[in-house]
C-alpha cells in the first residue's frame, strides 16, 4: 500500500515537474521560433541563445506589485487565476506518456509513466475537467471591472463553448473504434503501424479535433478572448504579478495538455513503427517516452507555426466555422466511422 | 476507489501551487496603493461609465442555450460509444434515430437564425 503510494506520489513529481518546465521552454520556442519566421534575432541575451529569458521574466514577475484594482469583485478577480492553474495542471494525470513496459520498482509495477493508469474514464475525465477552464476566464473577465475585460470574457465564454462540441464529437469517433475511454487501452488499440492510427483511419476527426483544440487553448487564429488590437488583453487586462502569470502558464499548460491528447488519441501515442513492438522492459519505456515527447514537440511546434503564420478570425466567421462548418463534419465522422464499423473495416 | 487517490493527491498539489506562488509574491513585494492605480485601465482616459453597465449582444446567452442542448445530446452519446461493438446493428440504428432528432434541432435552430452571428 505504502510502496504503491510513493511509486504514485514519485509519478506525480516526474510529470509535474516535466510540465512545469515546459512552459519556460515554450514560451522560449515560441518567441525564437516567432522570431525565425519574422527574419528577426528575438531574445538572445540572458543565457545561451537566449534560453534563460523565460526564467527571468519568471523573476521579473514575482518582483512587480501585486495589484487589485478598485471596484472589483475581490473575491472572484483572486479565485479566477487560481481556477485556470489548477485545471490546467489537474487535466494532466489521464495522459499515458509512456508504455506499460511491465517494469517494477520497488516490487512495485510501475505501469508505465502515467499517474493514474487504473482510471476506466480518462477521456470523460480529461474532457470534463478541461471544460472548467472556461470558469476561470468568464470569472477573470466579469470581475475585473473592465470594458475590455468583460468583452474578451463574454468572446472567450462564447468561443470555448462552442468548439468543445466539435472536440467532443470528434473524440466519440475514436471511442466508437477503441470501444474504451482508459487512454492507455486507446493507444493499445491503435496498433503501431502507422495506418492503424487514427489520424488516418479518421481523417475528418483528426482535423476537426486539432482546429477545435487550437480554439480551446485561445490560440490564433482563434484568440479573439485577447485579440491585442481590439482588447488590449482581454480577460487579463487588469491583472498584473503572479495572478497573470498564472493565467499565462495556463494558457502555455494547456497547449501541451492538448498536444499530448491529439498524439494519444490519433497519432499512435508513444507507438513507434516497428520499433515498440520489438523492445520490452526498460529499454521500452525509455524509448516510448521519448517517442511521445517528440510527436508531443512536433505539434507544439505546429502551434507556433500557425500563430506567426495566420492572421485572426473575425469573430462571426469564427462562430460560423464552429457552429455550421465543424460540427456537421464531426457528426459526419461519426456516421462514417460507425458504418466502416459496421462493414468492419475498423 | 484506489484508483481515485492520485487524482485526489494532484488535486490538492494543483490547488496549492496556485496559491503558494501568488502568496510568496505578495511576500516578496508589498504593494504600494494608489487612487490613480486603481483606476480601471482604458488606455489612459478617465472612464466615463462603468463596466457592467455595456451592453452586450444577447447572442452569447443564446449560444450558451444551444451548448447546454448539443453537449447534453453529445454526452449521451458517449456510453452508446464505448458499448458500440456488443450492441451491433441495433445501436446503430438506435443511434441513428437519436442523432436524426439531433439533426432535426440543428436544423430548426440553423433556419430560425440562432447560428448566424451578425
Amino acid at each position: 500500500m505504502w510502496a504503491e503510494l510513493a511509486v504514485t506520489a514519485a509519478k506525480l513529481l516526474v510529470v509535474a515537474t516535466v510540465l512545469l518546465t515546459c512552459v519556460p521552454i515554450m514560451v522560449w520556442v515560441e518567441r525564437r521560433g516567432a522570431a525565425f519566421i519574422q527574419d528577426r534575432l528575438g531574445p538572445n541575451r540572458v543565457g545561451p541563445m537566449g534560453l534563460l529569458q523565460p526564467v527571468i521574466d519568471a523573476v521579473k514577475l514575482f518582483f512587480k506589485e501585486d495589484l487589485t484594482p478598485g471596484g472589483v469583485n475581490p473575491i472572484l478577480y483572486t479565485l479566477a487565476p487560481m481556477v485556470s492553474m489548477f485545471v490546467a495542471l489537474v487535466t494532466f494525470i489521464v495522459i499515458p506518456f509512456s508504455a506499460d513496459a511491465g517494469v517494477e520498482v520497488f516490487g512495485v509495477p510501475l505501469k508505465g509513466i502515467h499517474v493514474a493508469p487504473d482510471l476506466g474514464v480518462g477521456v470523460l475525465y480529461l474532457l470534463a475537467i478541461s471544460s472548467l477552464g472556461v470558469y476561470g476566464i468568464v470569472l477573470a473577465g466579469w470581475s475585473s471591472n473592465n470594458k475590455y475585460s468583460l468583452l474578451g470574457g463574454l468572446r472567450s465564454s462564447a468561443q470555448l463553448l462552442s468548439y468543445e462540441l466539435s472536440l467532443t464529437m470528434s473524440v466519440l469517433g475514436v471511442v466508437l473504434v477503441s470501444g474504451t475511454l482508459n487512454l492507455q487501452e486507446v493507444i493499445g488499440r491503435q496498433g503501431p503501424e502507422i495506418w492503424k492510427w487514427h489520424a488516418v483511419t479518421q481523417p475528418i476527426g483528426f482535423i476537426v479535433f486539432l482546429v477545435a483544440a487550437f480554439a480551446e487553448t485561445n490560440r490564433l487564429p482563434f484568440d479573439l478572448a485577447e485579440a491585442e488590437t481590439e482588447l488590449v488583453a482581454g480577460y487579463h487586462v487588469e491583472y498584473s504579478s503572479m495572478r497573470f502569470a498564472s493565467f499565462f502558464m495556463s494558457e502555455y499548460i494547456n497547449i501541451v495538455t492538448i498536444s499530448a491528447l491529439t498524439v494519444t488519441l490519433f497519432l499512435g501515442g508513444w507507438q513507434v513503427p516497428w520499433l515498440t513492438a520489438t523492445l520490452s522492459g526498460w529499454p521500452l519505456l525509455l524509448v516510448s517516452a521519448g517517442a511521445f515527447a517528440a510527436k508531443v514537440a512536433l505539434l507544439l511546434w505546429l502551434f507556433v507555426w500557425v500563430r506567426w503564420s495566420l492572421p485572426r478570425f473575425r469573430y462571426d466567421q469564427l462562430m460560423q466555422l464552429g457552429w455550421k462548418g465543424l460540427l456537421p463534419l464531426a457528426a459526419l465522422n461519426l456516421l462514417i466511422v460507425g458504418m466502416a464499423m459496421g462493414q468492419g473495416w475498423l | 476507489m484506489a484508483e481515485y487517490i492520485p487524482i485526489l493527491v494532484f488535486t490538492a498539489v494543483a490547488f496549492s501551487f496556485p496559491i503558494i506562488t501568488i502568496l510568496i509574491s505578495k511576500a516578496i513585494r508589498a504593494g504600494r496603493f494608489d487612487p490613480v492605480k486603481a483606476e480601471p485601465y482604458e488606455c489612459g482616459i478617465v472612464p466615463a461609465s462603468e463596466a457592467f453597465d455595456t451592453r452586450f449582444s444577447i447572442r452569447y446567452y443564446l449560444i450558451a442555450v444551444l451548448f447546454v442542448v448539443f453537449d447534453v445530446e453529445t454526452v449521451f452519446l458517449y456510453p452508446w460509444a464505448v458499448m458500440f461493438k456488443k450492441l451491433e446493428l441495433f445501436g446503430f440504428i438506435e443511434m441513428l434515430v437519436f442523432l436524426g432528432i439531433l439533426v432535426a434541432a440543428y436544423i430548426y435552430a440553423w433556419r430560425r437564425g440562432a447560428l448566424k452571428w451578425v
